[in-house]
């Protein structure tokens, strides 16, 4: 398990339908076990999963007898370091018995048949990319705006797109998906503030991928020419490298936060197009440089382009909405383009 | 943070080209401008890769230098983070390399395991 924040892992993560009550699990993909005795194995629906399961489950500290019904009639030789000649090392935690060629007494590599390099030459995130250029593909065609709202946790993603849906209610149809670790606390109140809302609960996981938009969308059926507002979990580090299909990423800071924020979390502020100055309303009361905030981001991103509001007050909202209305539009005219 | 999710992708991806053959290294090519800590990412490869083709594999990463063409001035230039701005002053700039996170390549075993 990753020592930061085990995320990737979608081991429980799940949608809720708040219009309906029903809540489904994301599953569908393979995940990894670990036993209390140090074994690991992995279940699930890719074609290798099972094809070698349990062949090499022998990663013990020690050398005590397994559960998994293995002969060790031989001598183990289990978690030892090889250093290569060029530097590169790893570690071998495989059981090394006759059969096992290739890892010879000498650690010399060799072996009886003919091994074989092969390039991929793949992207990492090529699955998740895949997946979310359908996402947009999907938006495109029903001319709907789609955006990716990040933040870190607090500050005020949640109260604007409330304050958005009360203010424009009346003259768009706005949809949102939730995306949280845990509760589905912010669905309800888009809900209740008047929009329909599917809740992702990522579990574990730090961010929305675009599998799980995809899910959420196939349950919420945004109609034609709508907004959909993605509120992605609290975060401003990962959710920066996990496209979702979305039109723009709009990262928004509010006032309570440090002005150096963009440089401290580069990579979002360089990934938003637009930044949302959140709870300007607080400035009387707080030691905030707006003016060196605004810098801060222009230094990341030159182009990228500010709104400051109240989500609170209702102050400056109007910039942040006669925004949304020409995306609209655009996103009608590229529709028939 | 994220270099789990980025790990479990390395070893899906590898694991499924490997098509039931042994992986015994594994070669990614990583930017210095992506964000991704390259310690993270070895810490995770030995733990997801366990139960796999791939338990066992050497990781290898390549990091390249980030480089990037000033839009105002024309010039290509060494971008040692993601706003590292021209030398003529402008912060408008094209990246041009730092932002690969590739598998380049594995190396399998002779037999089918």
């Amino acid at each position: 398990m990753c020592g930061h924040c085990g995320c990737g892992n979608k081991e429980g993560a799940t949608i809720l339908n708040l219009q309906t009550g029903k809540e489904t699990a994301m599953g569908g993909h393979s995940h990894d076990h670990a036993h209390a005795d140090g074994t690991s194995h992995s279940h699930g629906q890719h074609q290798h999963s099972h094809s070698h399961a349990h062949a090499h489950a022998h990663a013990h500290a020690d050398a005590v007898s397994d559960s998994h019904g293995h002969d060790h009639d031989k001598e183990h030789h289990h978690e030892h370091d090889h250093v290569h000649a060029d530097g590169t090392r790893h570690s071998h935690r495989r059981s090394h018995d006759d059969e096992h060629h290739g890892h010879n007494d000498d650690h010399g590599h060799q072996t009886r048949s003919v091994d074989a390099v092969v390039e991929l030459e793949m992207r990492i995130l090529a699955k998740n990319d895949a997946l979310a250029a359908k996402n947009r593909a999907w938006f495109a065609g029903r001319e709907i705006l789609a955006l990716n709202l990040v933040s870190s946790p607090g500050a005020g993603k949640t109260t604007l797109l409330e304050r958005t849906i009360r203010d424009l209610c009346g003259e768009l149809k706005l949809y949102v998906i939730e995306g949280d670790q845990a509760t589905a606390n912010d669905g309800e109140r888009i809900r209740a503030a008047g929009a329909p809302a599917v809740q992702v609960n990522t579990g574990t996981g730090c961010h929305l991928e675009a599998d799980m938009v995809a899910r959420g969308l196939s349950q919420l059926k945004p109609a034609l020419g709508s907004v959909v507002m993605i509120e992605n979990v609290g975060n401003l580090v990962c959710p920066a490298m996990f496209d979702l299909g979305e039109r723009a990423k709009v990262v928004i800071l509010s006032v309570t936060e440090g002005e150096d924020k963009p440089l401290k979390y580069p990579h979002m502020f360089r990934a938003a197009e637009i930044m949302i100055l959140n709870k300007t309303d607080l400035l009387p009361h707080v030691d905030f440089d707006v003016s060196r905030a605004v810098a801060n981001a222009r230094e990341v991103n030159p182009d990228i382009r500010v709104f400051q509001v109240s989500a609170r007050s209702g102050d400056g909202l109007q910039s942040w909405y006669g925004w949304l209305r020409s995306e609209i539009g655009k996103s009608r005219e590229a529709a028939f383009a | 943070m994220h270099e789990l999710g980025i790990v479990r992708n390395i070893v899906a991806i590898v694991g499924d080209a490997a098509n039931g053959r042994r992986v015994r290294r594994v070669t990614l090519e990583v930017g210095k401008l992506t964000g991704v800590m390259t310690d993270a990412i070895m810490f995770c490869f030995e733990t997801v890769a366990q139960g796999t083709l791939l338990e066992g594999a050497a990781l290898e990463i390549r990091q390249i230098e980030g480089r990037a063409r000033c839009q105002t001035c024309g010039l290509e230039f060494a971008a040692a983070t993601l706003f590292t701005p021209c030398a003529c002053g402008s912060r408008q700039n094209q990246r041009l390399r730092g932002e690969e996170l590739n598998i380049k390549s594995m190396e399998l075993e002779g037999e089918i395991a």
